[in-house]
């Protein structure tokens, strides 16, 4: 916990669709360079909470802060906050009707407005440190999975957001392509990338993570570094809910 | 288990069926157009026989008729003034609906022994079996139509009429050359749009109409200066149907002969001989005469454009 | 360092004999389909060629003096339609896009366009064409307003983009809406707004996906445009109709039909190829 003013602060965070809370009071910071990673199980609120980040919903109650901004008052530019804050999802990503350089470019040419010329030089650059410079001419329905997700990051780095959200972005895929796209975030993150990250990959958790926070019914529940989570929990349910993942690990 | 067997019944059935559909469909159907009775003339009466026809082949009871004991004749619908009157073919008013009376009359048929059907223009000339003995319907006889379906002798000399509106630039026009810059319209099908083709020659194509009730809304729109049309039918136009109306003068369609029209008949039917003497001696006891005096006289005065 | 190809496999006796038998069959599919093709058609031809009406029919319907007579009038008034059908479709896309996006787009207080956006779809289709042209051609200039054109091309081009831009509205209204939310969410997450993404991102997909209706409703467009006739244009079907009444004879009427054709074949091969491509981009994955 440090004094500075976190890059993102979210207090009080709650969220229904229809007579369902999703999220029910979240409160969560994240400093910059952080790497946090979300778990929890499925409709414990995690996709709805990186959404509400950024700005795709739009939050019943509470605050979410960027960098001390609020960006949950309705007079803010939700577009503007978007081009700060990068998203991935877990699939259909891509914009099938353009090639790879394509996607990766369009939102620097249009909210930018850099040249032709430059966006793709910058493009080039970041799809090489993905290992995929010698595909950007073909369309996504041509790559593996785990490229295309690979594009995806990049596509979204591609704007140079100050914060990156993952929303279990390997869990589409063919166990054999994960490693590569985890591999990538790795790389952001020793790059000091800021990311909050759902997922389920408690093992890739453990290394990569500074800090793991548990998201159980719509509040978090728990958090602390991988080591304490994982291996120390404090509550019952966070026990129950690693048990079921170190079975189906074996 | 053959598995062959049940897939060969299945190709033999899929091979013979659709023959046997198409031979059942298109069992020959007794066709009466025989042979035609030979006329390729050019002349405007395309008939059967050149010698009148003997007394008894005319009898009554002894005509070649569509349906046996009735006379059926057949007209579009709707039915224009002053050929029918109220689009009602039965009343006998109008000049073509007296004509196919008296028709009727002097082939021996009382009143109620004629039937009226409705065949729109453009099927009145499809070939095979036509259902109706002669179709009545200002139509032209020309040698290229007379190739399709045999035409009666003509009963009525038909001049093209223009109408513009009172207060059109067109209105006092003297020749036909003063319309080379109108634009003009006329119903599809008639002689009245070859008449704007082939005798005004206006710089603008022609506008052509389903009927003559579309070609009239569009002139009081606005949309064409001026229409054509037979006389008797421009009459009726601007003395009743548009007030506003101008009728502007009469011209004839030139190529040396006058247009006539002709009772329709099928190809080759032998009844068009029967008609045609019962036309003449309509025409030599003056019963022609009265009924164009009585429903087309106020034709007389229109001043001719040349 | 390269691996190296592993060598061709070599089929077994049993394999041999299986692809041979299958290869028989085949041939003998080949066979019957081709022989039971040849026999309905020319047995067709032959029932037709040998009725007793074929030769008035023949006469009629495929007089080639006839057909080559009226064959550059039919031609040049083609001229007509192609016209009416390119300068309508352009209007028609314009209008069915604004109908559409007024319809989908989420932006609340539009509701009163949206009320009116619907209507219009639902008269717009639920008109017959024919009525509209009627309408539109005499009905508009009978009303003699101000600076509305009276000119029967443009009263035609306008009362075939109404007509039209209903079912065209509602084909892409479905295209977009097919539109997976995620790429709506990928678009908005990279900060474009939304009629960015709508533009860049969804509409050009959703256009791809329904193309086929579109150039369906297109060709069937180019049908309509006869339907000028009726406010007085000459166009090719009524130039047949000019001369089939002229000449009592039907093979006018053939020569247009041929020519409609004509126009609709590469369109309809065009369809085909774009068709294909569109499913291999849009849902080929990992």
């Amino acid at each position: 916990m440090t004094d500075t003013v976190p890059l993102l602060r979210l207090d009080s965070v709650c969220k229904s669709f229809g007579r369902h809370q999703v999220l029910r009071g979240v409160d969560l910071r994240l400093d910059t360079h952080e790497v946090v990673a979300l778990i929890g199980s499925s409709g414990s609120g995690k996709s709805t909470l990186l959404r509400c980040v950024n700005l795709l919903e739009a939050v019943d109650d509470g605050t979410v802060e960027l960098d001390g901004r609020d960006i949950t008052d309705p007079r803010v530019d939700a577009d503007a906050v978007r081009r700060e804050i990068g998203m991935v999802f877990q699939a259909y990503n891509l914009f099938p009707h353009m090639s790879v350089l394509d996607n990766v470019t369009l939102a620097p040419r249009r909210l930018r407005r850099l040249p032709r010329a430059e966006a793709d030089a910058s493009a080039r650059l970041l799809l090489r440190r993905f290992g995929l410079e010698d595909k950007v001419a073909v369309h996504p329905d041509q790559l593996s999975g785990g490229q295309q997700q690979r594009v995806a990051l990049a596509q979204a780095l591609a704007m140079q957001p100050r914060l990156l959200l993952l929303d279990e972005i390997t869990s589409a895929l063919d166990p054999e392509l994960v490693g590569e796209v985890l591999e990538a975030i790795n790389d952001l993150k020793q790059q000091g990338m800021t990311i909050l990250m759902a997922t389920h990959e408690m093992a890739f958790a453990r290394e990569v993570a500074d800090r793991m926070v548990f998201l159980d019914e719509g509040v978090v529940l728990e958090e602390g570094p991988p080591v304490q989570l994982l291996d120390a929990p404090r509550h019952e349910r966070t026990a129950a809910f690693l048990r079921r993942f170190r079975t189906a690990a074996s | 288990m053959d598995l062959r067997s049940p897939r060969r019944c299945a190709v033999i059935t899929s091979l013979l069926t659709p023959l046997i559909l198409l031979a059942a469909a298109c069992a020959p159907a007794d066709d009466t157009t025989a042979t035609s009775s030979g006329s390729t003339s050019q002349s405007p009466s395309a008939t059967g026989s050149d010698e009148p026809p003997a007394e008894d082949e005319c009898a009554t009871g002894s005509l070649p008729l569509y349906e046996d004991g009735t006379l059926t004749i057949a007209t579009d619908s709707p039915a224009f003034e002053p050929w029918f009157v109220d689009d009602d073919p039965t009343n006998g008013e109008g000049y073509e609906s007296a004509v196919a009376y008296a028709v009727a009359d002097e082939l021996g048929f009382s009143d109620d022994e004629v039937t009226w059907v409705t065949v729109p223009f453009n099927s009145s000339y499809q070939p095979g079996t036509k259902k109706f003995d002669f179709d009545i319907n200002q139509i032209s006889i020309t040698a290229k139509r007379a190739e399709a379906v045999t035409f009666s002798d003509g009963y009525y000399s038909a001049s093209q009429a223009l109408i513009t509106l009172k207060d059109s630039a067109y209105a006092g026009a003297t020749s036909l050359a003063d319309f080379k810059d109108a634009k003009i319209g006329a119903q599809v099908g008639t002689t009245s749009l070859d008449a704007i083709t082939n005798e005004i020659a206006p710089d603008q194509q022609p506008f052509v109409y389903d009927d003559t009730n579309n070609a009239k809304q569009a002139l009081l729109n606005g949309q064409v200066d001026a229409i054509v049309s037979d006389l008797p039918t421009a009459f009726y136009i601007t003395a009743v149907e548009i007030p506003q109306g101008q009728l502007v003068g009469q011209f004839q369609v030139t190529s040396g002969e006058t247009e006539q029209f002709g009772l329709l008949f099928e190809k080759g039917n032998p009844l068009v001989d029967c008609v045609n003497a019962a036309l003449a001696q309509l025409q030599q006891d003056g019963t022609i005469a009265a009924i164009e005096k009585r429903w087309l006289s106020n034709v007389v005065d229109v001043p001719e454009l040349d | 360092m390269a691996v190296p190809s592993p060598p061709a496999h070599v089929r077994s006796a049993r394999q041999v004999e299986r692809d041979a038998w299958r290869r028989s069959r085949a041939r003998r599919r080949t066979l019957i389909a081709a022989v039971s093709t040849v026999v309905v058609l020319v047995g067709t031809a032959w029932l037709v060629v040998t009725s007793p009406g074929w030769e008035r029919v023949r006469d009629t319907f495929f007089d080639l003096d006839e057909a080559r007579a009226v064959a550059p009038d039919i031609i040049r008034a083609f001229w007509m339609n192609i016209k009416l059908f390119t300068v309508a479709e352009v209007a028609i896309l314009v209008l069915a896009l604004g109908v559409a996006v007024i319809r989908v787009i989420p932006v609340a207080g539009l509701a009163p366009l949206k009320l009116v956006a619907v209507v219009y779809t639902d008269v717009a289709r639920g008109t017959p064409t024919l009525l509209v042209v009627f309408l539109v051609g005499f009905g508009v200039p009978a009303l003699r307003l101000q600076g509305v054109p009276i000119d029967l091309f443009w009263l035609g081009v306008i009362a075939l983009t109404f007509s039209y831009g209903g079912y065209v509205a509602e084909v892409l209204r479905a295209g977009i809406a097919s539109i997976h939310p995620s790429q709506w969410a990928s678009g908005r997450s990279l900060g474009l707004s939304y009629g960015q993404t709508f533009r860049h991102v969804v509409l050009p997909q959703a256009v791809r996906r329904v193309m086929p209706p579109l150039i369906n409703d297109f060709v069937s467009l180019q049908k309509d445009t006869a339907l000028v006739a009726l406010i007085g244009l000459v166009e090719a079907l009524r130039t047949a109709q000019i001369n089939s009444s002229r000449d009592f004879d039907y093979t006018p009427y053939v020569v247009a039909a041929l020519g409609f054709i004509a126009l609709t074949v590469p369109l309809a091969r065009a369809t085909d190829h774009l068709a294909l491509r569109a499913v291999r981009r849009e849902q080929g994955s990992t």
